[in-house]
């Protein structure tokens, strides 16, 4: 068995670098990339990899990979508004979702009416503890993430439906991955050269969903994992695609993503949820990019009436231009003027995938060769 | 929140799984995996075993970055 430290070591990133040198010469110009994973941005960040092969002629651009700063505002506002204004009921969602402002204010600031509270999770199976800890409170799980995290928040909805939970109903905003990138590359508003898929989404969905972006597009890419040196994997990868002429939906990471996904969880996906268009912070309506929930006593959006229509953005924030990858976050005005991790104006700054928060921690480390 | 490490499995109860990482125990739920068996390293998001992963895959991508390195070495 070879050393599984090899996909960590210095020397490894070294050399896989010398390879993406020799490829860039070979094709002769400047390419830009885009990470369709939060994660994958902070890998390129944080390593300072990002910054070392923007010098040798390769960008790397976020595009919408991170699920909190996509949703829109009107989904978390209804959050805020319910917990501020109902007694007796708890609101869960995880650690990202409390510091994004909206127009309400935000999830941590709040101050929750009488017997009311919100509660951070790190696993959607929390909420079934909750409601069963909780028979007298309504336990309301605003259910945000991509093709990753969906399966789970699945099997949530058909567990209280079996222990018979009916305190239990979802605020959602689950998104598929695969439509956004129809919508960048129709737009045309970003020139792209090629894609690094995400490596989790991938464990779901595999390869298939974005066979159109190499039949219909031309455009290459690959799905990778999240060291540095599989970072690269995919960059090579894509880089021999383009030198071929020939793209295709490559796997660098077949360690953990199989061409045909996770059957398992796409089932349950689709036991509990069933395709419908989909709001964007940036894009406004995509079609068929949303999951909603089949089962509708199970959405709290109807069991308490709520208003998730609000589509009011912080002036100047250009959050919704950078999950497009139109823009990166040194060019909106508020970006370390008056928007940081402290103080943030937008999502981008709240996640720890956000490119905003990202490019404000790691944005100047250097790859030392 | 993808920064998902592999964790080896060491105990199955139905759907439920205990994980070790550098001498770390905690739960898992297996419910999205078909057929966990002991010993398999699972990818973990959110408290659920997304994957098993491969060894087999694993190895061929090391061998693929050892070769690079040795080519390197020989100059």
């Amino acid at each position: 068995m070879m050393d599984p430290r090899l996909l960590r070591e210095e020397k490894s990133v070294r050399v896989l670098l010398k390879e993406v040198e020799k490829s860039l010469s070979r094709i002769g110009r400047e390419l830009k990339l885009m990470e369709v994973c939060g994660t994958h941005t902070m890998t390129s960040y944080r390593s300072g990899l990002g910054n070392f092969l923007r010098k040798i002629g390769l960008r790397l651009i976020s595009g919408p990979g991170c699920p909190v700063c996509i949703t829109p505002n009107g989904i978390i506002s209804a959050a805020v508004e319910f917990v501020s204004e109902t007694p007796n009921v708890i609101v869960a969602t995880f650690g990202d979702m409390l510091k994004v402002p909206t127009n309400k204010g935000s999830l941590l600031k709040i101050v929750p009416d009488k017997g009311s509270s919100v509660k951070t999770i790190y696993s959607p199976e929390e909420v079934i503890d909750m409601a069963k800890k909780n028979p007298d409170k309504q336990v309301v799980f605003l259910a945000v993430g991509f093709e990753t995290t969906i399966p789970s928040i699945g099997w949530v909805v058909e567990e209280a439906l079996k222990k018979g939970y009916e305190n239990v109903s979802l605020i959602t905003c689950l998104r598929v991955v695969p439509p956004p990138l129809r919508a960048i590359l129709s737009s045309g508003s970003v020139a792209l050269d090629g894609f690094i898929y995400p490596g989790h989404v991938s464990v779901i969905l595999g390869s298939l969903p974005y066979e159109f972006i190499a039949e219909e597009f031309r455009i290459p890419g690959a799905i990778t994992g999240f060291e540095p040196v599989d970072l690269l994997l995919g960059i090579i990868s894509v880089l021999k695609q383009i030198e071929s002429g020939q793209p295709k939906v490559d796997i660098a990471y077949p360690r953990v993503v199989r061409r045909e996904g996770n059957p398992v969880a796409r089932q349950l996906m689709d036991r509990v949820f069933e395709v419908s268009d989909g709001e964007w912070r940036g894009f406004g309506i995509i079609p068929g990019s949303a999951l909603s929930l089949r089962e509708k006593k199970m959405d709290a959006v109807e069991k308490f009436s709520m208003d998730t229509s609000s589509s009011w953005e912080n002036k100047n924030c250009r959050c919704g231009d950078v999950v497009k990858g139109a823009i990166e976050p040194p060019e909106c005005p508020l970006f370390r003027k008056v928007c940081s991790p402290e103080k943030p104006m937008g999502p981008c700054m709240v996640s720890v995938e956000g490119s905003c928060l990202i490019h404000y921690k790691y944005g100047d480390v250097e790859w030392i060769a | 929140m993808c920064l998902a490490v592999p964790l080896k499995l060491i105990e199955i109860n139905d759907d439920i799984g205990t994980i070790e990482s550098g001498g770390i125990r905690r739960k898992v739920n297996l419910s999205l995996v078909k057929n966990p068996k002991l010993g398999d390293f699972i990818v973990m998001h959110a408290g659920f075993a997304i994957t098993i992963m491969d060894q087999e895959e694993g190895e061929k991508t090391l061998a693929l970055i050892s070769g690079w390195l040795e080519q390197e070495e020989q100059g």
